[in-house]
């Protein structure tokens, strides 16, 4: 049952990601090309899917988040970390590199895969290999860390 | 460079949409809709159960344009550019920052923001702004 309902939850994301156009990583590079803009290609679209997005999860959240606890779950799973450390800036400054040379990032990679597009399976197995680097690297002892260290999908 | 046009409503629904299926996943499953993260645990380490869930999730990602094309018989535009060494590159870079900065487009941008998370802002900043400097490289000083 819950495994029917997250797969509909995913198909809802994907649309989301369709009618957005989003899933196009042209779209996706024309509103990152800032410098488009005195020539008029900057494509502002993309602020839209965010605000769209933003707005409704702000809401719902507020929402939600209110409950004892999730429909099928024993509590809500919100990360509680408030720390800058060094990995909240080099992950999404590494993260947006590699969005900016194709236009892909992980949501719209997945979806792409179901337009049959051979470059979306190249990039997608090369995402999951990056994935399973930093996983790996992130376990790794190390002599200058006190703590244990931390997985860091653990926001 | 391949020119698309400024759709402010489809890209307002849309985001609707992704906030939508944010808003339904964390009232069911109480968990965070980041892709990355769910993307990521598809592969071992394993911390917990919640695998068969996850890959229905990311098959929801998959299926929704086979969907969109059965529907209507057609699917929007979708241009990929990029040639296999550089799509390679940009895979690795994508997969490894979202799991080192803990989240991506979806997890923090959405999710995060949404949350008023500051680590999630500083995070949004930080590949919003790398983002728009890779293109603004790539398309302008090459």
């Amino acid at each position: 049952m819950t495994i029917l309902i997250q797969f509909a939850i995913g198909l809802v994301f994907g649309l989301g990601l369709i009618v957005s156009g989003m899933s196009n990583p042209a779209k996706v590079l024309n509103f990152l090309d800032v410098g488009g803009i005195p020539a008029g290609t900057w494509d502002a679209s993309l602020a839209f899917v965010m605000a769209g997005a933003v707005a409704v999860t702000f809401i719902g959240f507020s929402r939600v988040l209110k409950l004892a606890r999730p429909v099928f779950a024993d509590r809500f799973y919100v990360p509680t970390r408030k720390d800058i450390d060094p990995r909240i800036i080099a992950g999404p400054a590494i993260f947006g590199i590699g969005w900016g040379l194709v236009g892909f990032c992980p949501g719209p990679a997945l979806t792409a895969l179901g337009f049959g597009s051979v470059s979306a399976f190249i990039f997608v197995a090369a995402m999951c290999a990056g994935m399973m680097i930093a996983r790996f690297i992130a376990q790794l002892p190390s002599s200058t860390r006190i703590v244990t260290p931390s997985d860091p999908l653990e926001t | 460079m391949v020119a698309t046009p400024f759709t402010p409503i489809a890209s307002l629904l849309g985001g609707a949409l992704i906030g939508l299926s944010a808003v339904l996943l964390m009232w069911t499953t109480g968990r965070i809709a980041g892709v990355s993260g769910i993307a990521a645990r598809l592969f071992p380490p394993y911390e917990d159960r919640q695998f068969a869930g996850r890959l229905a999730f990311v098959a929801g990602l998959v299926v929704a344009p086979i969907l969109v094309r059965l529907v209507t018989g057609s699917l929007p535009a979708q241009t990929i550019a990029a040639a296999t060494p550089l799509l390679i590159v940009a895979g690795l870079l994508t997969g490894f920052g979202a799991v080192w900065g803990s989240g991506c487009t979806s997890g923090h941008g959405v999710c995060g923001l949404s949350r008023l998370s500051v680590r999630s802002l500083v995070a949004t900043i930080t590949f919003m702004a790398t983002g728009m400097a890779t293109v603004l490289l790539m398309r302008h000083w090459s």
